[in-house]
């Protein structure tokens, strides 16, 4: 349509834009600017050309920082996608006690991650923490859980599968609620049993879906930082310092602004490189979810 | 997908049924207990469920600890400014967007798409040292402001618009209504269940969040509940989980009411487009 004044479209924008442009545009481009630079946030900064970068490499930091930021969401994709996807059509029926149970393993997605990572601190605790007393009962060994470098970033991982796995629930719920029922009932008339049915109607319509999950909480877990402020501090011996938490550190704790804007300016890169492989994910399969599902 | 009729197959999903309930309402069962011991029931016998008597102590330890009056209502203040301030600025954002033509529109769009994918993961470093610059650290507005303008809320409010049709802002126009009226009182009531799932969103998002205000805030008359919580563990000597547990309980049950009330709407923000902040 037609504004009734020229300038009503602009002005109607300009609260929106201004805030996006100082708090999410500005940023990138002062990140890149800041990373060149050696400063402590007290004295000036000082011009240092690519040193930022060159120590991140050089040092093996910022290769370790990846591989472990990859681990870690790569278990945490696959974890809550395979059980989000079996939770979904396991409760997919009517009743109040399964509406109970879906909202419960929802509900952790909702809550916060502070209570999340203390209850669990508590369940895993190494001498009393309920987890490790069943698995002494069972004949384990005494596990530190979040105190052996061996098992601190899978052990954190596994408390994410458990956050979020009701955020992949609901959204493949969502996508089973696409599948007209008729399929179903002419594939049974056809004598396939449930795992023919499965493979053969419910995975092939559910893909989009699929895809649509396990790129959005890619880069969810790409940014995970509060399980591990409050769960490990980024320890022991640096064995869960994911991408977050080591630019954290790197401001708050070193004073090195500039280290922490060469992280940022990678990061940006990361996830820039992992938002095009979602685009051209969606617009291979056949119909965008999103979309469908609105 | 499971055959209802035969024996097995219910068996089979009352099995299931069961073991997820187990693994997601027995830790939350396990908290609320926990919060009802004291210190020598948990040391004598780690893992007997029940508590020899419903004791209110670690709850008032908490609260005499913790100002938590104090936190929950920054908390609440904070997330509800937040909400508020996205649903009242997407609105007419959403609406030249949508439904107005003009130079320069492709770019907005595609500035607010952007934003979309700008995680404040990203933004916060060169944030905390704009504001510092500016002086605004350690204050609401450094925990309002960043998130007044949300590129998420904007996008579902301009798709919700789509499917409006244009006679009814013609028919307004020829009434004589405003710009502003239309769109707050003629397009913001039809969008209700839009704006009541990204409001609802939004206050659940910002009242659990606990990266933003841990690195703009270090003044305790602005941390938000979160961070409080989180302390009840760090400080002291030895960890008392009963009092962990009962802040815990605390900081949950607010959202877990909203949650229980609204499930719908927060569902709806959820599956209609993820990944939000």
């Amino acid at each position: 349509m037609r504004p009734r004044h020229p300038l009503h479209p602009y002005l109607l924008l300009a609260p929106t834009l201004l805030l996006l442009g100082v708090f999410f545009v500005y940023p990138i481009a002062r990140a890149v600017y800041d990373s060149f630079f050696a400063w402590d946030l007290l004295t000036p900064p000082k011009y240092v050309g690519t040193a930022n970068y060159a120590a991140l490499a050089d040092s093996g930091e910022l290769l370790a920082i990846l591989g472990r930021t990859l681990l870690y969401s790569a278990v945490v994709v696959v974890g809550s996608m395979a059980l989000g996807l079996a939770l979904a059509v396991a409760l997919d029926r009517p009743g109040r006690l399964y509406a109970f149970v879906r909202g419960a393993v929802f509900s952790a997605y909702v809550v916060s991650w502070v209570a999340v990572a203390l209850l669990w601190m508590w369940l895993l605790d190494a001498d009393s923490g309920l987890v490790s007393l069943a698995w002494k009962t069972l004949g384990g060994e005494r596990i530190a859980w979040l105190g052996d470098p061996d098992t601190a970033l899978l052990t954190l991982a596994a408390v994410s599968i458990w956050k979020i796995t009701g955020y992949a629930m609901v959204v493949f719920l969502a996508g089973l609620q696409d599948i007209p029922k008729e399929l179903h009932e002419a594939a049974a008339l056809d004598g396939a049993g449930p795992t023919r049915r499965f493979v053969h109607v419910t995975w092939p319509l559910l893909r989009p879906t699929a895809t649509f999950v396990a790129t959005t909480s890619l880069i969810l877990s790409f940014q995970a930082f509060d399980v591990v402020r409050v769960m490990t501090q980024g320890g022991p011996v640096s064995s869960t310092t994911l991408f977050v938490y080591a630019i954290y550190e790197q401001v708050f704790m070193n004073l090195r602004v500039g280290r922490a804007s060469a992280l940022t300016v990678v990061f940006f890169g990361v996830l820039a490189l992992l938002t095009a492989l979602q685009l051209l994910a969606w617009r291979a399969s056949p119909k965008d979810p999103a979309e469908a599902r609105r | 997908m499971i055959d209802e009729k035969r024996p097995i197959s219910r068996a089979i999903s009352g099995f299931v049924l069961g073991a997820v309930a187990l693994l997601w309402v027995g830790p939350y069962a396990w908290m609320v207990l926990t919060s009802w011991k004291t210190l020598p029931e948990i040391v004598a016998a780690p893992t007997y469920p029940l508590p020899a008597a419903l004791d209110w102590g670690a709850y008032e330890e908490v609260l005499t600890q913790v100002p938590i009056a104090r936190y929950l209502g920054t908390t609440v203040l904070m997330a509800s400014l937040i909400a508020l301030l996205q649903v009242t600025l997407a609105l007419p954002a959403g609406y030249a967007l949508a439904k107005l033509r003009f130079v320069g529109k492709k770019w907005a769009f595609a500035l607010v798409v952007a934003c979309l994918l700008i995680p404040t993961q990203l933004t916060f470093v060169p944030v905390f040292a704009l504001l510092g610059q500016v002086g605004l650290t350690n204050t609401l507005g450094a925990l309002v402001l960043p998130f007044g303008a949300s590129a998420l809320g904007t996008f579902l409010v301009r798709q919700a618009l789509l499917s409006v049709p244009d006679e009814i802002i013609e028919a307004a126009r020829l009434d004589g209504a405003s710009e502003l009226r239309i769109v707050y009182g003629v397009l913001g009531p039809m969008l209700r269940p839009t704006l009541a799932s990204l409001f609802l969103f939004s206050f659940v998002f910002h009242y659990s969040d606990y990266f933003w205000p841990l690195v703009m805030t270090t003044d305790d008359r602005v941390r938000t509940l979160p961070l409080a919580i989180a302390l009840l563990r760090e400080q002291g000597t030895g960890v008392r989980w009963h009092v962990v547990m009962a802040g815990n309980v605390l900081l949950s049950l607010p959202v877990l009411a909203v949650f229980a009330v609204a499930q719908r709407h927060i569902l709806r923000a959820v599956t209609g487009r993820a990944g939000a902040h």
